[in-house]
């Protein structure tokens, strides 16, 4: 989905104040209950019609660490984070000094009065509010008040932006409708953070403002681990095994909620699925591929730790020739590293997950759509080349709430790939578990208990007819023959979204979340440095042939990513010519943040700037890391 | 004068009219005399004298010589030779995506206690319908001969060297962790091993099977408490094992008290007959326990059917699912309609 599926409205400003194009960061205390208040915020702004993104930075902790939610509502549909914030809501008296001391110069401070934060800095606009005697006010029992107070800078946002108080009211009632008394708790408070604004605020107006628009009336607002779970569904996955882990849990649990209410016999009252939550990330994707052997449409989900465990499993399916889809939903690392933060890290692990020759199919979904669509056409696309098959997200996309147009229904039916049935066999003549008849290296299989002879599956060595042996040329060509269905993916895989500008001599390169740092990114270097850019969306390995025709177009091509390395710029670099290569610069994010515009436009103005000077870099500055303070 | 005619002699078949042959696997590659092979043996019995039909079996195994041996019986099956130690993980996933597949895998030792001892324990506690048989030499076979952690305390390696920590007892383990059939058999017993490997066929849960089976290369000389000799010289039956499967005629002939019958979930009988040397009681898990025990202590190993609970639920049943195999469902049952999309779209508007 191209940024222009998402809004370019046209700019209604009337007056000095900025409308549409503001982020606020509201700093709590993990497991205070703000995230009600926070997803009210977001879901009010979005119900305006306005493209609003929400992220989550979240500590791996589950109650007493500070947390931070950044709302970003832009009027042209830059739903990218932003590194600057507009407006802080300073509930945290942990970390409320040092988040008031990060702001810009001019910028608004909601916080709890008792902080005192006006004597921390002079340039700011503050705005106390007395959130204690609010809340006293408001909820006679004083238990209660703690998962209510939050509500309260809701209804002072609302009446400093202009959010509808009645959309505010009304997603809060969507979220706790089953709660009446907490509802009705909450939307007191609400009104008494709307009223004390009112009373104390009206004359200081935020220079910023939200005003109804007609753009975002029609989308969904949902997580990518949603979506990604709602494409499995739709897939017809029946054998799902999985082992928690954040930021990948969500999907999972979520598909479970939805294989429970949708997939169950309506006759029997009994399931057409199997869910087991495994002892750990080997056995899930061992039973993933005992399924798949056995003929079901499998999948497990995890991020970089469990995939570092499911090398042994993947190496086997690999050689073995088994379909299994695993979605990454990519956080921090290496080892543990930062659980609840994002990154690209897992890119060129998962490339080639496993000891011995190995290549793996990566999607690399950018939007929750792509992850429900990428979550169907993994399954068809692990049937078709019987192969593991790996969903690379990330715990931005994963976790946090994303705009969407409503998802299409599915219109190609379900492709279960080359099972040898009576007519093919009759038409293949003499069948060889690893014979390749086709030409494009993919091997008809027979499913256990269903028609067609009996294999013996191995991950040791083996001939087309699956015997086991340890012959040179029977290992050659079986091997080869791998290669060579990895070459048929090629046009198999989702293709590139390509964006050429004419007259363009720069070109960027993205993948995944990333895409919407450069939707902005290249707005900023096109009006500030008027650098028009040609744009290539990756949206898959391997590689398509269009890789190499970018670059050959461009004369130098940026490729921007959320790791250290450049993993998927060394992965290119692999397959491309010298020339090509030559013109490639790698721009790249990994604070565990997610990737911002005005990072990517920096590195890239900077860099163009030294490419302006006489000719005398050496190839390493070629690599320039994108790097932010915290 | 003519000559008598010798009428051929009918062709000896089973129940559902299969050869013996039909039964068999590829030669063996295992060495000759390997307790393995004898295993392989008394498997493609205990299959053709139940009359399974092969194509209905998964063979799988992990990695190691016992993980080889699914090739050598019912070629006609399916069968996985997976990675090491994760074989449970690999029947779980095949037995949920066809759940009227007959799943036997066959494991080792090092395979079982050692790599593979985290999924033998989830296997355990899931009570996962399949027959899981551990080819039981003590040692790493196919990397000539290094101590598994089941050889036990004090055994010797052939260079002299001596296992200085106790053994992982994994039918002790398999009990404690939930498992519902737990036998152990030597791979030179043909009538108890055959016995116990029918009954495992009619038992609905894990089977769980301790076979000592010698290594005649790495680990059958003196001082090893794995060889053929000491195997013989230990092994302490705790009860007779008899089969009566369901399509026979129950022809009862035991004194009151002096056997357990144990009625089986495909209506099969295990007759379990008391020892004079064995009070044990094969129901009872405290029972089996204790048996272990003592036995251990006076330098035996207890073999027959340790341990039976044949009515606990298996985890197939658990999940409920529906009769057809999950692997054969068709799009129009695994692909909700467009109304559930509209549906769930409309949550999130």
């Amino acid at each position: 989905m191209a940024s222009s599926d998402l809004l370019a409205a046209p700019a209604a400003v009337s007056s000095p104040t900025r409308v549409n194009d503001f982020s606020i960061q509201v700093a709590t205390v993990n497991g205070s209950g703000s995230q009600t208040a926070n997803l009210v915020l977001l879901r009010s702004i979005f119900e305006m019609g306005v493209p609003v993104s929400g992220k989550n930075l979240f500590p791996s902790n589950i109650a007493g660490l500070p947390t931070w939610y950044t709302i970003r509502a832009n009027k042209h549909g830059y739903i990218a984070r932003k590194k600057e914030i507009d407006l802080l809501v300073a509930m945290n008296p942990e970390t409320a000094r040092e988040d008031v001391l990060a702001l810009d110069a001019g910028c608004a401070v909601v916080y709890d009065e008792v902080l005192k934060l006006d004597q921390v800095r002079s340039d700011l606009v503050f705005y106390p509010v007395p959130f204690d005697k609010i809340v006293a006010e408001t909820c006679p029992d004083a238990r209660l008040r703690r998962l209510v107070r939050n509500m309260i800078y809701d209804g002072v946002l609302s009446r400093l932006l202009g959010i509808e108080l009645a959309e505010m009211d009304r997603a809060l009632t969507r979220q706790l409708k089953k709660k009446a008394k907490a509802l009705a708790l909450n939307q007191a408070a609400l009104q008494a953070g709307f009223a004390y604004a009112e009373q104390h605020f009206a004359d200081r107006p935020v220079p910023f403002t939200v005003e109804r628009m007609a753009e975002a009336q029609h989308l969904i607002l949902i997580e990518g681990n949603q979506a990604a779970a709602l494409g499995c569904l739709m897939a017809g996955v029946t054998v799902v095994s999985w082992y928690p882990i954040t930021p990948s849990s969500s999907l999972c649990e979520t598909l479970i909620d939805y294989l429970r209410k949708y997939r169950m016999d309506p006759e029997t009252g009994k399931a057409t699925f199997a869910v087991v939550q495994a002892e750990d990330e080997i056995a899930a994707l061992g039973m993933v591929v005992g399924a798949s052997w056995a003929g079901a449409r499998s999948m497990t989900s995890t991020s970089g730790p469990g995939i570092s465990l499911m090398a042994e499993f993947t190496g086997l399916a690999y050689y073995a020739e088994l379909p299994a889809v695993i979605f990454d939903v990519q956080r921090v690392g290496p080892s543990t590293g930062l659980p609840t933060r994002t990154a690209q890290g897992d890119i060129a692990f998962a490339a080639g997950l496993s000891h011995g020759d190995t290549k793996h199919i990566l999607l690399l979904p950018a939007s929750v759509t792509e992850c429900y669509t990428m979550g169907i056409e993994s399954f068809d696309l692990a049937e078709r080349f019987q192969t593991p098959i790996f969903v690379m997200s990330d715990l931005d996309l994963g976790m946090n709430n994303w705009m969407a147009e409503p998802f299409p229904y599915p219109d190609a039916p379900i492709d279960r790939g080359k099972v040898l049935t009576p007519e093919a066999l009759q038409q293949i003549g003499e069948w060889g578990r690893y014979k390749d008849v086709d030409g494009d290296g993919i091997p008809y299989r027979s499913l256990p208990g269903q028609f067609g002879p009996a294999f013996f599956t191995r991950g040791s060595g083996h001939n087309a007819k699956a015997q086991y042996s340890e012959r040179p040329d029977d290992y050659t060509n079986n091997i080869d023959r791998l290669a060579r269905k990895f070459e048929t993916a090629r046009a198999a895989v989702p293709q590139p979204e390509i964006d050429i500008r004419p007259g363009a001599r720069v070109g960027i390169i993205a993948y995944g979340t990333s895409h919407w740092a450069l939707v902005e990114s290249r707005d900023q270097l096109r009006d500030e440095e008027q650098l028009e850019t040609s744009y290539f969306r990756l949206r898959a390995f391997p590689f398509t042939h269009h890789l190499a025709e970018f670059i050959d177009a461009h004369d130098r091509v940026y490729v921007v990513e959320q790791n250290r390395d450049g993993q998927m710029f060394g992965l290119m670099r692999q397959e491309l010519s010298g020339t090509q290569i030559s013109k490639l610069a790698s721009v790249r994010h990994y604070n565990g943040l997610p990737i911002d515009a005005r990072s990517v436009t920096e590195e890239i103005r900077a860099h163009e700037a030294r490419m302006a000077l006489p000719p005398e870099t050496s190839p390493e500055d070629a690599i320039v890391g994108a790097e932010e303070a915290v | 004068m003519s000559t008598p005619v010798v009428p051929t002699p009918p062709k000896k078949v089973n129940r559902i009219n299969l050869e013996p042959a039909v039964y068999r696997g590829a030669k063996t590659t295992l060495c000759a005399g390997c307790g393995h092979n004898a295993i392989s043996e008394r498997i493609i019995d205990a299959f053709y004298e139940m009359g399974v039909e092969p194509t209905r079996v998964l063979k799988l195994s992990g990695i190691g010589c016992s993980s080889k041996s699914p090739a050598y019986f019912l070629g006609t099956a399916h069968g996985f030779n997976s990675v090491h130690g994760r074989m449970p993980s690999v029947a779980t996933g095949a037995l949920m995506a066809n759940r009227t597949m007959l799943g036997i895998g066959v494991s080792g030792d090092g395979d079982t206690g050692a790599i593979g001892v985290g999924q033998f324990v989830h296997l355990m506690r899931r009570n996962l319908p399949l027959i899981y048989v551990v080819e039981d030499n003590g040692c790493y076979g196919l990397t000539k001969g290094q101590f598994s952690p089941m050889a036990d305390l004090g055994s010797t390696l052939k260079n002299g060297v001596v296992n200085d920590l106790p053994p992982i007892d994994i039918c002790a383990l398999a009990i404690e962790l939930g498992a519902t059939f737990v036998a152990r058999s030597f791979s030179g017993d043909k009538k108890q091993l055959l016995s116990i490997l029918k009954a495992a066929i009619s038992h609905k849960g894990t089977c769980m099977i301790d076979v000592i089976s010698p290594c005649v290369t790495f680990n059958d000389h003196e001082g090893s408490t794995k060889s053929y000799a000491y195997a013989k010289e230990h092994d302490e039956a705790v009860n007779e094992v008899s089969f009566v499967p369901f399509f026979e005629d129950i022809s009862v002939d035991y004194e009151e008290g002096s056997a357990t019958p144990v009625k089986m979930h495909d209506g099969s009988t295990l007759i379990l007959r008391k020892l004079e040397a064995s009070t044990h009681d094969a129901t009872d898990k405290l029972e089996a326990m204790r048996t272990l025990h003592e036995t251990v202590r006076r330098g035996e190993f207890a073999t027959g059917i340790i341990y039976i609970q044949p009515d606990a639920p298996d985890f197939i049943s658990l999940l409920n699912l529906v009769d057809e195999p999950l692997a054969q469902l068709p799009q129009t049952v695994t692909r909700p309609p467009k109304s559930v999309l509209d549906e769930i779209m409309e949550r999130h508007r």
